[in-house]
């Protein structure tokens, strides 16, 4: 494998990196999904570049998913359903967006120290790209937790799964059944989740979880 | 073998084409049909007794898991008889309708398939798949209700368990990685007959890495503390059928992916020991459970963190490992689905009847409906531990095991199955004793629902009874082998 490979590799990864960096700092849920857009694009080219240095025809099907799939049709859908329901407005915060970032980089800072030292064995490119997926996976999970609304939440949820799926594309000969599922899941998440957008939308005027928080099922 | 002659084949593809079937049906027949299917997966399930087909690279039956199949199938179609009796009852009370039913009954095959899927799978890969499945089947059904209380505890499922069940891939990713070098870039790398061969020569530092996610992915599954706040309410807003198999058996199937991942790190020997984590993540749940118990007002609630509980002993078992605790925590494993399932359905019935899952609208079962109040406290005690039901035994076999492994971590057990113990004793002497709450429910089952909804938990109570009296040579034998290839 030529120095050239790994480097677009990397840059590949990085890209998605921080593509889930800038996902923590949007204060408008439309820009919070033209960047989940750009994050799936960029998984769309590492896939793609995995399938072309490992001689992989089946990861160009990855790719095509990410790209098709994530890229466009979760995004549109989501902005549709923005669209529809009216809540176009700021995201709610529950942790600053400056001390949001720094979580992040202590994260990222984490994955790297975790997962460098313990593959030692496994060939380079698997190495660097698994702690990048790892820190995608863990600012996913940051995302998550400190943005409020449903939406961004369910952004969240896929930005952690571009992060698996970062993973298991640099992961050489892993097999598809993986990749699959991770898609068929994605797909069926939409699913649910437009079900549960206008479930929530009928019983509370509102995709703000705290509405839903005010109950805690078990008082008395 | 060809595939109608293969038992793997009947058992997974009966509650396929089940779930086809029921989506079409109207909703009587749909309950009457439920039952049929379910119980031909169970027979099929016992032929895998007789007929073990060899392991394949998807798919695979040994000594471990054709127990667990056959508890899942079993449980699966106790509850499906429960079932027509609670919907039906459901229905003349106008909560359910026609649609949701059809649903019902397709997602309920559906999710006993993603279960049994996840049993027999080889391809750790595939297995992951089929949990992941489950998720989503369940989190329909327990938003069947559409009210907010069911939409907030299916969105909480939901999100929680996706993250879960995402850090678990993960961690599957990782097991694959440190094969790879060894088994070489192909299938073979994800196929758990093979991996745990040659799990020896792998990566320990990976293998760490990756059981951590593992435990915590599976782990919120499993509805371990502190990754257990989904479980109270996915349990408490669902249909009670679906609390019963909820708490019974995609528990046992989440702990099952568990033991799997356990039994690689373990083959290894040179990675960490999975015990301690095992163990501290079993104390917790059964602490935090213990004390929750005490305040729940809510009936299925109260014996969702019951299930945290018992969830928590099983790990803490197989955590402190070796023969007898490994026999302790399987055993333990089928008493607990058992049990809590037949508690499932009895304070199921009880609260249609009271209308309202309140434990302060609940009382003097006994009186109101005898035969109900009986079986419900029998299993409530069972449940509780008390002699001489087959949950007092594995309990006990588990504290026995631990005094004599590891004696210090016995005096948190022990303390925490007492702290349990009196808050499930304080909370049921009023619901089955006292002057009943005038009914505001549905009132006492008809002649053939009574029939249907107190069937299933009298003979899991009848079974739970003699398992605590005399576990049949057979059964010891197995859960002995079981508990050798567990080591």
């Amino acid at each position: 494998m030529t120095p050239f490979s790994y480097d677009i590799s990397h840059l590949t990864g990085a890209a998605i990196l921080i593509a889930g960096f800038a996902l923590l700092y949007q204060r408008r849920l439309r820009a919070v999904l033209g960047t989940f857009a750009i994050q799936a694009w960029a998984l769309a080219i590492a896939a793609a570049w995995q399938a072309h240095i490992q001689h992989a025809p089946e990861l160009w099907a990855t790719a095509a998913i990410a790209l098709v799939f994530k890229g466009l049709l979760v995004p549109f859908a989501l902005a549709w359903l923005v669209e529809r329901l009216g809540i176009h407005r700021t995201v709610e915060t529950a942790l600053s967006i400056g001390w949001t970032l720094v979580a992040g980089v202590a994260l990222v800072g984490l994955s790297i120290v975790l997962v460098l030292p313990v593959t030692a064995g496994t060939a380079a490119v698997t190495r660097e790209t698994l702690a990048l997926a790892m820190g995608v996976v863990l600012l996913g999970m940051l995302m998550m937790i400190t943005r409020r609304n449903a939406v961004t939440q369910v952004v969240g949820f896929m930005a952690l799964e571009n992060g698996l799926l970062l993973a298991a594309v640099s992961a050489k000969g892993m097999p598809l059944v993986v990749e699959m599922a991770i898609a068929f899941s994605v797909l069926v998440a939409m699913i649910l989740f437009g079900i549960f957008f206008f479930r929530i939308r009928e019983r509370f005027d509102s995709l703000e979880l705290r509405y839903l928080e005010s109950y805690r099922g078990d008082r008395t | 073998m060809t595939i109608l002659a293969d038992p793997l084949s009947w058992l997974l593809g009966l509650p396929v084409a089940g779930a086809i079937l029921l989506a079409l049906l109207p909703w009587r027949a749909a309950s009457v049909a439920n039952i049929g299917v379910s119980v031909a997966t169970f027979a099929a399930s016992l032929v895998l007794f007789r007929v073990r087909p060899p392991a394949g690279a998807l798919l695979f039956i040994d000594d471990f898991n054709v127990y667990l199949v056959a508890l899942t199938a079993f449980v699966g179609a106790t509850t499906a008889v429960f079932s027509a009796a609670y919907i039906a009852r459901e229905v003349a009370g106008g909560r359910l309708g026609d649609g949701h039913l059809r649903f019902y009954h397709a997602m309920y095959q559906a999710f006993l398939f993603t279960m049994l899927l996840a049993l027999t799978a080889n391809n750790i890969g595939l297995m992951w798949v089929a949990v992941e499945g489950a998720t989503l089947t369940t989190v329909l059904m327990v938003s069947l209700y559409r009210t907010r209380e069911a939409i907030e505890a299916a969105w909480k499922y939901f999100i929680l368990c996706s993250v879960g069940i995402g850090l678990a891939l993960f961690g599957t990713i990782l097991v694959y990685l440190a094969a790879e070098p060894v088994m070489g870039a192909s299938g073979a790398a994800m196929e758990w007959t093979r991996l745990v061969a040659r799990a020896w020569a792998f990566q320990p530092a990976l293998l760490n890495l990756a059981f951590v996610f593992v435990l915590v992915g599976y782990g919120t599954k499993v509805g371990l503390a502190p990754l257990h706040a989904w479980l109270p309410d996915a349990h408490a807003e669902g249909p009670t059928p679906i609390s019963a198999v909820l708490s019974g058996l995609l528990l046992n199937v989440a702990l099952y992916a568990l033991l799997r991942f356990k039994m690689l790190i373990a083959a290894n020997g040179h990675a960490l020991a999975p015990g301690p984590l095992m163990v501290a993540m079993g104390l917790s749940s059964l602490f935090l459970s213990a004390f929750m118990l005490y305040r729940r007002g809510d009936i299925k609630r109260l014996f969702a963190y019951s299930s945290i509980e018992h969830m928590g002993i099983i790990t803490f078992a197989f955590g402190i490992g070796g023969g007898l605790a490994d026999f302790a925590g399987l055993l333990h494993m089928t008493m607990h689905s058992l049990t809590k399932s037949a508690i499932f359905f009895t304070a199921g019935i009880a609260s249609q009847n009271a209308g309202s899952s309140r434990i302060a609208r609940i009382k003097g079962l006994t009186v109101s409906t005898p035969v109900l109040g009986w079986v419900f406290l029998l299993a409530v005690l069972a449940i509780a531990g008390l002699p001489p039901m087959g949950v007092f035994t594995s309990e006990f076999l588990v504290v026995t095991a631990t005094v004599a492994r590891h004696p210090l971590l016995a005096v948190p057990l022990v303390v925490g199955l007492l702290l349990a113990f009196g808050a499930l004793i304080g909370r049921v002497q009023g619901m089955a004793f006292g002057t009943p709450v005038p009914a505001e429910g549905y009132g006492p089952p008809t002649r053939w629902q009574a029939v249907l909804a107190y069937g299933p938990p009298i003979l899991h109570m009848a079974l739970v009874v003699v398992a605590g009296l005399y576990l049949p040579a057979i059964l010891t034998h197995w859960f002995q082998a079981v508990a050798g290839m567990l080591k």
